[in-house]
């Protein structure tokens, strides 16, 4: 039983320490890829206010693969 | 200029809202019915049999959580999620037809399955009463939506998914696997040939059927209460004040962390229960964690009216939608504080959870989703809102309808459970179970009131809608932000 106890804790602290780290992980991910600018997030944002059918998009899809996809479930 | 001559199709975006708007009046008819019926118990016989409270109130919960919500959630998708990938559904042909086929199996399966609660069929497992045929309509319904979310996915024009698609992703993955594995079950005439065809047992029993259902229940509140929700106002409240989303990379931190927090806090419903106490200890735990994604999300929407805050003056709909993101703060820390095994000790089987509870689905999900139809509806029909008074009125009435319902619950359950554990020196029990029902009494009726209240906001809502509809001002074009509305 003791043993148990002690294994739950042990397991316990090294899941707490791994959870912090990859949430302190992913925030610092998102900071500096931002920094490095290799990303710019916060241009999204922009998604939802300007989201006419003609406006133009933020980030623009390839337009072949887009016509095959249509292709596919116009048929 | 990508294809000028194409717009938006809203036509299923439109059925969803209208079934959206009867399934609330219906949902909370009920609902207000069965409050009166716990202060006055003669309502119970009304209509016979039919009437009493133990066969609606699965009727209440099902038709708010399953009709009005979910209603509002496909119409918000079909709305949404053509303007933010950039495409119509007038390009696919394939999509319209299953869009259209997803509503009309959704409404007919739906009302099939409240009509045979209505004649008792339930499996009797809390949110998910429906029998085996109907839970199998619930499957294909659910891969229809899953067809058109992925389907509109794949002819996007925007290559990045805004938020709060994500969200909804979430939300049909999330219900798809929790729904398959709470309702496994074993029709009993189709393996021994007796009984009624209808009939089944569920494949978990006792304390595992207990963790397997609350497992369920409580991720049915976080995959259908919250996360779609927050889906909506993430769209909705930026494009009705203008203003970008405050922080985009909070809304993805946030994303991540209620995705992992939530699926792990339904253990807080078996506290002092036969389930293992560290599953008790961890459900109390994860509870408590999940503020932090649930505030992220609420922050960054009151942050994102920085600097806007005239517009919660003039503006009803942004008025909505700050109150539904108030009441989710309020409600995500009132529910982790019911959870702490101390509290719950108290709380527990008392008024205080119904009372939690709605203030998240009145103030949260309720606001939302009335102010992404008002949002919607002058789009929909290139009318400006009917009448802004009326909605200010059905504003101040339904947060007053409100206030009456979880704060009378809060001092009945407090009550309730501090007369329950109540003893004498002697330690016998210093109240019988009659003297807190004496009690609750008035605490009762103001909830029933508080109700009514919001049932005849949805009525204002519904006729505004309509009015809106059919005799509103015509607008030239498609507003681009704030919502025209007449006086």
């Amino acid at each position: 039983m003791e043993d148990i106890r002690f294994i739950q804790g042990v397991a316990y602290i090294i899941f707490t320490i791994f959870l912090t780290l990859i949430l302190y992980g992913y925030i610092i991910h998102l900071y500096r890829s931002e920094k490095k600018g290799e990303r710019d997030y916060e241009k999204y944002a922009k998604m939802a206010l300007d989201d006419e059918l003609d406006s133009p998009p933020v980030d623009k899809r390839d337009e072949k693969e887009r016509e095959k996809k249509l292709k596919r479930s116009s048929e | 200029m990508q294809s000028p001559a194409i717009e938006y199709d809203y036509t299923v975006a439109k059925w969803f809202s209208y079934l959206a708007i009867l399934f609330g009046i219906l949902g909370m008819g009920v609902g207000v019915l069965i409050a009166f019926q716990l202060a006055f118990p003669d309502l119970n016989y009304i209509f016979g049999q039919y009437s009493l409270f133990s066969r609606l109130r699965p009727i209440h919960t099902n038709t708010v959580a399953f009709g009005f919500t979910l209603s509002g959630i496909f119409a918000t998708w079909y709305y949404v999620g053509q303007r933010v990938l950039k495409v119509s559904m007038k390009e696919s042909k394939f999509l319209m037809t299953v869009g259209k086929l997803h509503f009309w199996l959704y409404f007919i399966g739906a009302l099939l399955a409240v009509a045979s609660l209505l004649v008792r069929y339930t499996t009797s497992k809390e949110y998910a009463q429906f029998e085996w045929p109907f839970d199998i309509v619930v499957v294909i319904v659910w891969v229809l939506w899953g067809i058109s979310i992925f389907g509109l996915i794949g002819i996007r024009r925007e290559k990045s998914l805004y938020i709060s698609l994500w969200y909804y992703i979430a939300t049909f993955l999330g219900v798809a696997m929790l729904y398959l594995f709470n309702n496994m079950e074993v029709p009993t005439y189709l393996i021994t040939g007796m009984g009624d065809p209808l009939h089944s047992v569920s494949m978990y029993s006792g304390s595992n059927d207990a963790l397997v259902q609350w497992w369920y229940g409580h991720n049915a509140v976080a995959f259908v209460f919250t996360v779609p929700i927050i889906a909506m106002i993430y769209y909705y409240l930026p494009k009705e004040s203008g203003q970008p989303v405050y922080s985009y990379k909070l809304s993805l931190l946030s994303f991540w962390g209620l995705m992992f927090v939530y699926l792990w806090a339904g253990g807080h419903h078996l506290i002092y229960s036969t389930v293992p106490d560290w599953m008790q200890t961890m459900g109390s735990i994860f509870s408590i964690i999940l503020i932090l994604p649930s505030w992220g999300s609420a922050l960054n929407m009151l942050l994102t009216m920085k600097g806007e805050w005239g517009q919660l003056k003039e503006n009803p709909l942004i008025k909505f939608m700050v109150l539904a993101s108030t009441f989710y703060m309020l409600s995500t820390l009132e529910g982790p504080i019911q959870s702490i095994k101390s509290v719950n000790a108290l709380a527990h089987f008392t008024d205080w959870i119904p009372g939690h509870v709605h203030d998240g689905t009145l103030g949260w999900v309720g606001f939302m989703i009335i102010a992404a139809l008002m949002h919607m509806a002058p789009r929909f029909y290139k009318r400006e809102i009917y009448s802004k008074k009326l909605l200010e009125a059905q504003f101040w009435l339904q947060t007053t309808g409100i206030v009456l319902y979880f704060s009378s619950m809060w001092i009945a359950g407090i009550t309730q459970g501090m007369m329950w554990r109540a003893v004498d020196q002697y330690g016998n029990l210093a109240y019988s179970f009659i003297d807190t029902v004496t009690v609750l009494h008035p605490y009762y009726t103001l909830r029933a009131i508080g109700g009514l209240f919001y049932l005849v906001g949805l009525f204002m809502w519904a006729y505004n809608f309509f009015k809106t509809m059919t005799a509103s001002r015509a607008i030239e074009r498609e507003p681009q932000f704030a919502s025209p509305m007449a006086a």
